[in-house]
């Protein structure tokens, strides 16, 4: 039997939902496991450490996952070691792939956020509101460090080069089996690609009215997931609640249409989708009846950065630029 | 003030263009700031074209169609209306200044008013500086 694939998964900035996926594959990933070599994922499998990393020959590891995106120093040190020591890297997931949930982090300032995680949240007792410090001298001699909170947060690829991406959040576990399948026959795209079907959520999704060769409508009516129950058969989209299916990868098989709740577009863009968030207005405003329904949708939607941009604020350039200048704003106004 | 922005345009080739054309038969007078890029309809525009100029640094982005009722594929204008009334309210929430986008409907025979769109945009960017992309804030 041919060599064993020498794999690597790092969390950088996630919550390790990405790697609950994988593990999520139970017996096919033991199965799996008869052709991969896990040489390093820390800590959810096995007991190695960064330093294990570092010391690692430059190119010796033939498949790196990477979940998560930048958040700290930390990440960014540990991921560019990673890219050292692999020959494939891939960005496994919303976060590391398009920045994620917590990218939504940077349409706020530093202090904002520290407020709220360390102050405000109401499971915290904080009553000195004693913030967090990349170092502390404890007892007046140990010096203690963390890794330091950056200015703003970085996809993977902003940071360091990367061959594959995978969108979700988390990549669906079937879809993560197709995919080691894919990787184990050697059956990989041109570097640069989603690893993924490449098909839209409506092509998986049972609602879609072209299945019963229905016409779709321009939409009329605006309509918020808190207003009322939809219709769990048709189209959340046809009845006013504002869903991202036809501009998103399928590769959950439309796991939020299940369960009656719009698609906000985890899987990340179609092929052919420069920006998630801009070509998604552009399908929703087109998908409207008339003027007055998309001033009703502007009114109703109180922050469209948070919305169209849930999954990939960061891989937009201009997000990204702004992200970066806004505690330098701070710093000036307190002058 | 010296500071020339560079407004990218977007012009539909069955009037602002042509109104653009017209404002130079006129040898109407505006600012050698804008560089147009013809484009069918100004339905034809994604706000993922205007997203490009933006991250490039267009400093302005002025997308140029017909007049409600005179777009030649009878609703293209109308939905780029809707499109940019939702991206402006993305860009403003994203923390970006949605003034440096600017949609005008120009026909082919406004050729002064197409010298006096630029010249007012012109002004109006000069107040607001450069683009954030270009190290203004
Ligand atoms: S993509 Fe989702 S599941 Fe994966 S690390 Fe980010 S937040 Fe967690
Ligand atoms: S728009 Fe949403 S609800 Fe409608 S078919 Fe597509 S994924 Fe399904
Ligand atoms: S339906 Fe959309 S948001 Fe939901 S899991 Fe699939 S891609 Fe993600
Ligand atoms: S043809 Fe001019 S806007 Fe459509």
């Amino acid at each position: 039997m041919a060599e064993k694939v020498k794999t690597a998964f790092l969390l950088a900035g996630g919550c390790a939902g990405c790697e609950m996926s994988v593990v999520d594959l139970s017996e096919a990933l033991v199965g799996a496991l008869e052709h991969l070599e896990i040489v390093f994922w820390a800590p959810t499998v096995a007991d190695v450490k960064y330093k294990d990393l570092e010391d690692m020959p430059d190119k010796s590891i033939d498949l790196a996952f990477v979940d998560g995106m930048i958040r700290n120093s930390e990440n960014e040190h540990t991921v560019k070691v990673l890219r050292q020591k692999s020959k494939v890297l891939v960005a496994f997931g919303a976060c590391a792939s398009l920045g994620g949930i917590a990218a939504l982090g940077d349409l706020h300032t530093k202090e904002e956020l520290f407020k709220q995680a360390y102050k405000d949240s109401f499971s915290t007792d904080n009553p000195e509101g004693i913030y967090p410090t990349p170092e502390y001298l404890l007892d007046g001699k140990y010096n203690l460090t963390i890794p330091t909170f950056l200015d703003r947060c970085s996809t993977i690829d902003q940071i360091v080069d990367v061959e594959y991406y995978v969108g979700g959040c988390p990549p669906h576990p079937s879809f993560v089996g197709k995919l080691i399948e894919a990787i184990l026959a050697g059956n990989l795209p041109a570097p640069g690609s989603w690893l993924t079907s490449g098909k839209a959520v409506c092509e998986s999704c049972s609602r879609n009215p072209a299945k019963d060769g229905v016409e779709r409508l321009p939409v009329g009516d605006i309509k918020r997931t808190i207003d009322g129950t939809p219709d769990s058969d048709k189209c959340l989209l046809q009845q006013g609640y504002m869903c991202f299916g036809p501009v998103t990868q399928g590769d959950c098989g439309g796991s939020c249409l299940n369960v009656n709740i719009p698609c906000r577009g985890c899987g990340g863009p179609i092929p052919g989708v420069k920006d998630f968030g801009a070509r998604c207005v552009s399908m929703i405003a087109s998908s409207l009846a008339d003027d007055a329904t998309a001033q009703k949708f502007i009114d109703q939607y109180n922050d469209m950065a948070k919305m169209f941009y849930r999954y990939s604020h960061t891989a937009n350039r201009l997000n990204h630029k702004i992200a970066g200048m806004k505690e330098q704003k701070v710093s000036e106004a307190c002058k | 003030m010296s500071f020339s922005p560079n407004i990218v345009g977007f012009a539909c080739q069955w009037c602002t263009y042509a109104g653009a054309d017209l404002a130079g038969n006129l040898r109407a007078k505006y600012p050698p700031t804008v560089k147009l890029i013809k484009v069918p309809c100004s339905g034809r525009v994604e706000p993922e074209h205007v997203l490009e100029a933006f991250a490039n640094g267009a400093d302005g982005v002025l997308i140029g169609g017909c007049h409600f009722g005179d777009c030649h594929y009878k609703t293209g204008n109308y939905k780029t209306s809707r499109r940019i009334a939702i991206y402006e309210k993305l860009l403003k929430d994203s923390g970006f200044e949605a003034d440096r986008l600017r949609l005008e409907w120009i026909s082919g025979a406004e050729g002064y008013r197409f010298a006096e769109v630029i010249e007012e945009f012109t002004k109006q960017l000069q107040e607001m500086g450069p683009s954030p992309m270009n190290g203004g804030v």
